[in-house]
C-alpha cells in the first residue's frame, strides 16, 4: 500500500514508484504463466498458480493484521482451517443429501461456491471476534502465544469430533459449482482464485487508507495516542482482527475446493507458521508482499522438494537468512525500506 | 470409580504436569531474562531424547543416556544461542518468531537426516521398571514416580540456583536491568549464553524422561511446546513459581479431564454420544481454562514482568 493511492489525485500523474513496478510485473507473472501452461495443455502448472494464489489470500488476510494493526497472530491456521472445514461440511451434507443440522431450523449442505464462501467468513469472523475478544485483552508475547493456544484448540477439536472426519479428515468428492462458469476447469478455477485474490488486495488496501485504517495503523504505533485522541483502540483492533480472518478464511474455503479434501493439517500450527513465512518472505506491510512470499514458498516446496526429500531444511535456512540479513523480506530487497519498520 | 482410580489419575496428572514445568521453566526463564520467545524450545527437547536413546543403544546404559541427553541439549542450545538467538534479542517478537520457527524446521529435518523417519524405542532402565504400591493403589508404574521426583528435584534446584547463588543473583539482576549489570561489569553476553542453555538442559531432560514413555521421533518436542506456552501464559511470563503452579494445574486438569468428563456427562446423555463429547470436549478443556483465567487476569496468575 502506498501512500500515492490515498493522496489526492493531482494533475500529474505521480511517477511509478519501483514497488509498484514491482506490483504490476508479479501479478502478471502470475496471471501470464497459467494462461500459457493451460494453452500446452499443462494444468499440474495452473493448479500450482491456484495454489499460490490461495496462500497470497491467506497471507494478505494476516498481512491485515500484522502490517497494519500490529497483531502479530499465530493462529491463523484456525481460520484457514475453519474455512476449509465450512467447504467440507457443506460439500459432505449436498454430496450425502443429509442435514447439517435440524433443530431449531433444518440447515442442509450446498454445493453453491458462492454460498460456501460467505458462509465460510462469516463463521470465521465469528470465531475471531471470540478469540480475538480474548486474545486481544493482552500484547505482544502473550498475544503470539494465546492465538497459536486457541488454533491448537480448535485443531484438537477437529481430530477428536468423528462426525467429520476425524483425524482421516473429509472429501469432496465433486468441486463446488458456480454460477455460469465451470469450475471443474483448471484454468477457470484460478482465474476465480485470482479476481478473489485481486478483491482481497483491493479491501486491504481501501480499509488501509480509510479512517479505519489509519485509526489501526495508529493503535499499532501508540495506543495511548489512539486512546487520547478519543477512539477506543480495542474494538478497531478487534475489527481489524476479525476482517483479517475472514480473508484468510475464504483462502482456506479455496484451498479445500483446489485439493478436493480437508483435514486437521489445515489447522495444524505448521500451517499458521506458514502463512506467517508468505508474510515475511513477502515483506511485512507490503500490499503485494504475500504474492511474492507464497510464490516463493511454493516453488520451494515444489523445486527442491523433487531434487532432495529434505526441502524443508533448506527453507529453513532461507527463512533464517531472510530474518537475519534480509530485513524487509523480498520487497524489501527489490523495492527498498517498507514505510515502517 | 473409586478413590483409587481418583489418586492413580492425580498422579498422572501431577507427573504429566511436572514434565510440562521442565519445559515451560526453560521458555520462562529465557523470556523473563532475554526477553525472547523461542519456539526451537521443542526441538532442544527433541534432541535430549534423541541423545538419550542412541547414546542408550550404544552403551547399553539408561544412566549415561540420561546425561548424554541433557549434556546434548544444553551443547545444541548454546550453539544455537551464539550462531542465531544472540542476533535475535533486539528484534520485535516476529522476527524472534519467524527465526526459531525456521530453527524447528532446520532441526526437525536435520534430525530425520540423521536417525530417519522411523521412531526410536527407549526402554526404562531395569532398576525403575516394575511396580510399586502406594496407599490405595495396588501398582503404579516406578518410572512415573521417578519422573515426578526428578522434576520437584530440579525445581528446587533451580529455586537454589536463582534465589541463593552468584549466578542466580546476576540471572535476577538481568531480568530487571540488563544495561545496568552490563555496567557493572558483568559478561552479559556469556550470561545469556549460561542461561539459554540452562533452558535448554532442562528442556533436554525432560525429553529424555518423557521419551522412556513413548516413542523418540520427530517432531515430539511441538505438541508439548504449545502445551508449555499455555503453562506461562497461564502462570504468567517470566515467573518460575507461576510456571511450576500452572503446569500441575494444566496437567492435572487435562488428564482428569480425559478420563471423567465422558462419565460425566453419561449423566446427562446417552453412552455414544457421552463417549465422542467428552472426547472432544477434555481435548479442548485446558484452552477453555486458559481462556477463562485471562479473561479474569490478563497477565497471568504470577505476572513477574509487569
Amino acid at each position: 500500500m502506498q501512500r500515492t493511492d490515498t493522496a489526492p489525485k493531482s494533475i500529474n500523474m505521480p511517477k511509478l514508484s519501483r514497488e509498484t513496478v514491482v506490483n504490476i510485473a508479479v501479478m502478471a507473472i502470475l496471471l501470464a504463466l497459467p494462461l500459457w501452461a493451460s494453452s500446452i495443455g499443462e494444468d499440474y502448472y495452473v493448479n500450482l498458480a491456484s495454489l499460490i494464489t490461495i496462500f497470497a489470500i491467506a497471507g494478505v488476510g494476516l498481512n491485515f493484521a500484522i502490517g497494519q494493526g500490529g497483531m502479530v497472530s499465530f493462529g491463523h491456521a484456525a481460520f484457514f482451517g475453519i474455512g476449509g472445514y465450512t467447504t467440507g461440511i457443506a460439500a459432505f451434507h449436498s454430496f450425502e443429501e443429509t442435514l447439517f443440522m435440524a433443530m431449531p431450523f433444518a440447515i442442509s449442505g450446498t454445493n453453491q461456491m458462492l454460498i460456501i464462501w460467505i458462509v465460510a467468513m462469516v463463521i470465521c469472523g465469528i470465531a475471531a471476534l471470540a478469540i480475538g475478544a480474548i486474545s486481544l485483552r493482552t500484547e505482544g508475547v502473550y498475544f503470539i502465544m494465546i492465538t497459536l493456544a486457541f488454533a491448537q484448540m480448535i485443531y484438537y477439536f477437529a481430530i477428536s469430533w468423528p462426525t467429520y472426519g476425524g483425524e482421516d479428515g473429509l472429501s469432496i468428492y465433486l468441486r463446488n459449482e458456480l454460477p455460469m462458469v465451470d469450475a471443474e476447469s483448471a484454468l477457470t478455477f484460478f482465474l476465480v482464485c485470482f479476481v478473489l485474490l485481486l478483491g482481497a488486495i483491493f479491501v486491504s488496501a481501501r480499509l488501509s487508507g480509510s479512517r479505519f485504517g489509519a485509526a489501526l495503523g495508529t493503535a499499532r504505533m501508540n495506543e495511548t495516542r489512539l486512546a487520547t485522541s478519543g477512539i477506543d483502540p480495542f474494538p478497531i483492533k478487534l475489527t481489524g482482527f476479525v476482517i483479517s480472518a475472514m480473508i484468510t478464511g475464504l483462502a482456506g474455503a479455496l484451498f479445500a475446493e483446489l485439493n478436493g479434501f480437508v483435514g486437521p493439517s489445515m489447522l495444524s500450527w505448521h500451517r499458521s507458521g506458514e502463512i506467517m513465512v508468505f508474510v515475511i518472505l513477502g515483506g511485512v506491510g507490503r500490499l503485494y508482499g504475500p504474492v511474492i512470499g507464497a510464490a516463493l514458498f511454493v516453488l520451494l516446496e515444489t523445486y527442491i522438494g523433487e531434487w532432495t526429500e529434505h526441502w524443508q531444511l533448506l527453507l529453513g535456512l532461507a527463512l533464517l537468512g531472510v530474518v537475519l540479513f534480509a530485513r524487509g523480506g523480498v520487497m524489501g530487497m527489490i523495492a527498498g525500506r517498507a514505510r515502517h519498520d | 470409580m473409586t478413590a483409587a482410580l481418583i489418586f492413580e489419575q492425580v498422579l498422572n496428572g501431577l507427573q504429566f504436569g511436572l514434565t510440562l514445568f521442565l519445559m515451560a521453566a526453560g521458555l520462562t526463564l529465557v523470556f523473563g531474562v532475554m526477553g525472547l520467545i523461542n519456539l526451537a524450545h521443542g526441538s532442544l527437547y527433541m534432541v535430549g531424547a534423541f541423545c538419550c536413546a542412541w547414546i542408550t543403544q550404544q552403551t547399553g546404559s539408561f544412566w549415561l543416556g540420561l546425561g548424554g541427553g541433557v549434556l546434548g541439549a544444553a551443547a545444541a542450545g548454546a550453539l544455537i544461542e551464539m550462531l542465531v538467538i544472540r542476533r535475535l534479542y533486539d528484534r520485535d517478537h516476529l522476527d524472534q518468531v519467524l527465526a526459531t520457527f525456521a530453527l524447528i524446521l532446520i532441526f526437525s529435518e536435520g534430525t530425520r537426516m540423521v536417525f530417519g523417519s522411523m521412531p526410536l524405542y527407549l526402554n526404562i532402565p531395569a532398576a525403575l521398571g516394575g511396580t510399586m504400591a502406594l496407599p490405595g493403589v495396588e501398582a503404579y508404574p516406578v518410572y512415573r514416580l521417578f519422573i515426578i521426583l526428578a522434576a520437584l528435584a530440579v525445581a528446587l534446584l533451580l529455586y537454589l540456583l536463582i534465589s541463593k547463588t552468584r549466578l542466580g543473583m546476576r540471572i535476577r539482576a538481568g531480568e530487571s536491568d540488563r544495561e545496568m549489570i552490563a555496567a557493572l561489569g558483568v559478561d552479559i553476553k556469556t550470561l545469556y549464553t549460561i542461561v539459554f542453555a540452562l533452558g535448554a538442559a532442562i528442556a533436554g531432560l525432560s525429553g529424555a524422561l518423557v521419551g522412556a514413555l513413548r516413542s523418540v521421533q520427530v517432531g515430539m518436542g511441538e505438541p508439548v511446546l504449545i502445551l508449555a506456552f499455555v503453562v506461562i501464559v497461564i502462570g504468567g511470563i517470566g515467573s518460575i513459581k507461576g510456571a511450576l503452579i500452572g503446569s500441575i494445574l494444566i496437567g492435572l486438569v487435562d488428564t482428569l479431564g480425559r478420563i471423567f468428563l465422558p462419565v460425566i456427562l453419561k449423566f446427562f446423555m446417552e453412552n455414544a454420544s457421552a463417549n465422542s463429547i467428552g472426547a472432544a470436549l477434555s481435548s479442548m478443556l485446558i484452552y477453555l481454562m486458559m481462556a477463562g483465567i485471562l479473561a479474569v487476569k490478563p497477565k497471568g496468575l504470577f505476572n513477574a514482568t509487569n
